[in-house]
């Protein structure tokens, strides 16, 4: 039949499965939402801001696995998604970006709006495309799917001058693509199973590739056999239950002190689906020495890059585990884990509970719907949130963690919600929530069942922290002095307000909270007022060993 | 810091535009440089090839080659120094040349198996082909005459024997 490109751009969507698209309308793409208007058929979320819409279609993927879709108009509808869009990037999140752009006959007259967001988006996407042509239009969307969701995941932007919407050409329906990852072979896997055989003391290191690859259970399966502990970074949290014997919590800059003993006495490190990050891995000639370095990942390029291993196998995790689960032989480690319960103990010892930050958080997580998902900001409450919110599943944990990106989490818990029907929690700061607060509007349009916990402390928290550490407390520009009223902001958008200003108030503020949440579909904030002197610790000073780990703050 | 020194890779990259853009920016976002870059259409007008002179380390060659690889637009790649291979770069040098020292450079041109393609009253134009470092000897040579100006080729590379770029093994997801 003979459609026109939007058209054919919509039914191609359809073909892949998409239900729920994040956007903001402009000129260049009204042929796009003209066509979503007659078809009918996929939920559109328009949002207050298209930053807000790529971080949604981020959020969405995360707790689906699915590919998350966003449109933004030409210029600086498209240059507003571009945050989104390395943020996506720098996590591995499968997103599709659709942008419109003016006519041919317009391209390259710096016209209204125009912007080279091909150009622009070149180091932030797996793939880009300009479409030119309504004749390659399906099959670029086709392909930007399959891109997306293969290998390495990833965001793939596509860029559809005007004109090409409305050219009429043949459409023929086609099914998705699926790719299947190749098989791991038993020999490919020799000198790894002898590694971990031989190994006394191993721990593994669990990253985002385990979530991606959907490989929990096998993890699980794999880490018990060989009676293993595991730590996982920011982007595995959720790979494991956190109340498991063989759970050590985060790993990283702020993670335990039982992973970070327990990595500093381990002979042998396996590194499943992660890159070792400047933030895990802190000085990456010496994290790994003199131990046996077990790397397995999907991306060819993060062999070798950060940290040398002994042993790699460059491959999808979940084919990997199922060949090597087999193959290992069982083992039980009592006197390893003796030692790494001593390492527990102490953790448990030090962890400063006194700050209403942990209050707050870890009642939340008790509290909380089972099955909610958290999401994150960036900062001090996305480390409290990751050491205090216990996220036992897999697909329940959004945060930006490669780009670090402020103002990620409305967006992000807004998508999130969509995507798993289920309640967000979003753990922000009032630095990070002033970035992109507009979207507290959006969650009202759509009824999203949020609960913001909002950590005012009146500062940039995390700045002001490194500030007390390596710059004597010259606290320049962390000091945010805003007199804004957060209860009357939430209220004045049509969303819940309540507030939470003493230790007392945090176990019935949060039971309304939720309750309210859940009860209306609707977003709750609460302002929860802490100190500006809580800190994140423990803390590892970037570039430093693990032996340096900080229990107590240090002042410069 | 080990001790760099001069790689070829060679790729076969999609032919159309953009895609010199998406490669050089992995190489300028990790500051590293390129000494030569060749880039032309093959027998397969859909393809082109890319022959990059890398100089640097076998960390930076080793990153390089897995970051281009994930491009989508890199079809096949691949490190010639693991390889026998005919290097050949191809110069346009014009040298001043008054009529009373032209001979010289005649003779230093046959040497060097050089051709002279233009000559005016006092200067010439000499096409040079070999391995990068004869035309770098035929650069040294021709200095003192005064070099108006020259263009290389950059380096272009085929392996010895049947070896082909195409024919090498790629990773990757299968299609069902």
């Amino acid at each position: 039949m003979k459609l026109n490109g939007a058209e054919i751009l919509i039914n191609c969507l359809l073909e892949q499965g998409v239900d729920t698209v994040f956007g903001y309308p402009g000129g260049t793409v009204l042929d796009i939402y003209d066509a979503l208007y007659r078809n009918g058929k996929i939920n559109h979320v328009l949002t207050a801001h298209e930053q807000g819409a790529a971080h949604a279609a981020d959020g969405y993927a995360r707790v689906t696995g699915k590919v998350g879709v966003c449109f933004a108009t030409s210029g600086p509808g498209a240059t507003n998604l571009v945050t989104g869009i390395a943020t996506a990037y720098m996590d591995s999140v499968p997103m599709v970006a659709i942008t419109g752009n003016v006519g041919a006959a317009m391209l390259g007259r710096d016209s209204f709006q125009e912007v080279d967001i091909c150009g622009i988006t070149i180091p932030v996407t797996k793939h880009n495309y300009i479409v030119k042509d309504v004749r390659e239009l399906a099959a670029t969307v086709r392909e930007a799917f399959k891109i997306a969701s293969s290998g390495r995941k990833g965001p793939v932007l596509i860029d559809i001058l005007k004109n090409v919407q409305t050219e009429q050409c043949e459409y023929e329906p086609a099914k998705p693509v699926k790719t299947v990852h190749r098989k791991v072979e038993p020999a490919e896997l020799t000198k790894v199973v002898e590694a971990i055989s031989a190994s006394k003391k191993p721990i593994i290191m669990a990253g985002g590739g385990i979530i991606s690859s959907e490989s929990s259970a096998l993890l699980h399966e794999f880490a018990k056999k060989i009676d293993c502990p595991v730590a996982y970074t920011l982007m595995g949290k959720g790979c494991i239950p956190e109340d498991d014997k063989l759970c050590l919590g985060m790993i990283g800059m702020h993670g335990t002190l039982a992973a970070a003993r327990t990595l500093i006495a381990a002979d042998t490190v396996i590194a499943l689906g992660t890159r070792f990050s400047d933030r895990v891995a802190l000085n990456r000639d010496k994290f790994a020495k003199d131990k046996t370095v077990i790397h397995i990942d999907i991306d060819n390029a993060e062999i070798n890059k950060n940290v040398t291993s002994t042993l790699h196998v460059m491959a999808d995790l979940n084919e990997t585990l199922k060949t090597l689960i087999p193959l290992v032989k069982p083992a039980e480690r009592k006197t390893w884990f003796l030692e790494i319960n001593s390492y527990r103990k102490i953790g448990e010892e030090k962890k400063d509970t006194s700050i209403l930050a942990y209050k707050i958080i870890s009642t939340a997580s008790r509290l909380a719907p089972e099955n909610s998902t958290l999401v994150t900001d960036v900062g001090q409450h996305q480390m409290w949130a990751a050491q205090y919110y216990a996220v036992n599943a897999p697909r329940s944990f959004c945060s930006s963690g490669g780009l670090g990106t402020m103002g990620y989490g409305m967006g992000a818990a807004i998508g999130a919600a969509f995507g798993s029907g289920r309640l967000s929690v979003l753990v922000t700061g009032d630095g990070c929530f002033g970035m992109n607060m507009n979207e507290l509007m959006t969650a009202v349009s759509q009824g999203v069942p949020l609960v913001i916990l909002l950590m005012d402390n009146g500062v940039l928290g995390m700045v002001r922290q490194w500030q007390k550490i390596f710059y004597s407390r010259r606290f320049s520009q962390t000091n945010l002095n805003r007199k804004i009223n957060y209860v009357a902001y939430a209220e004045s958008v049509g969303a819940k307000g309540l507030m939470i200003d003493s230790a007392e108030k945090v176990e019935p503020v949060l039971k309304e909270a939720f309750a309210y949440a859940t009860q209306n579909a609707a977003p709750v904030l609460v302002d929860c007022r802490i100190s500006c002197d809580e800190n994140v610790l423990p803390m590892i000073k970037p570039g430093m060993t693990y032996d340096t780990q900080l229990e107590k703050m240090e002042e410069n | 810091m080990a001790e760099f020194k001069k790689y070829t890779i060679g790729a076969l990259v999609s032919n159309k535009s953009g895609v010199l853009t998406r490669i050089s920016g992995l190489f300028a976002r990790r500051g590293y440089n390129i000494d030569s870059l060749c880039v032309c259409a093959t027998e397969d007008p859909n393809i082109s090839r890319m022959t990059i002179i890398l100089v640097g380390d076998e960390y930076m060659l080793y990153q390089m080659i897995r970051q281009m690889d994930k491009l989508e637009d890199v079809k096949k790649i691949g490190c010639a120094n693991e390889l026998d291979c005919v290097y050949r770069d191809l110069m346009l040098v014009k040298v001043s040349a008054a009529p009373e020292i032209r001979n010289q450079i005649v003779e230093i041109k046959d040497i060097y198996k050089a051709k002279v393609v233009d000559l005016s009253i006092d200067t010439m134009i000499l096409e040079i082909t070999g391995d990068p470092e004869k035309l770098d000897a035929f650069v040294r040579v021709l200095e003192p005459y005064g070099i108006l100006e020259m263009q290389r080729t950059g380096v272009t590379v085929l392996a010895r024997g049947k070896h082909t770029l195409k024919d090498r093994d790629c990773y990757g997801d299968e299609e069902i």
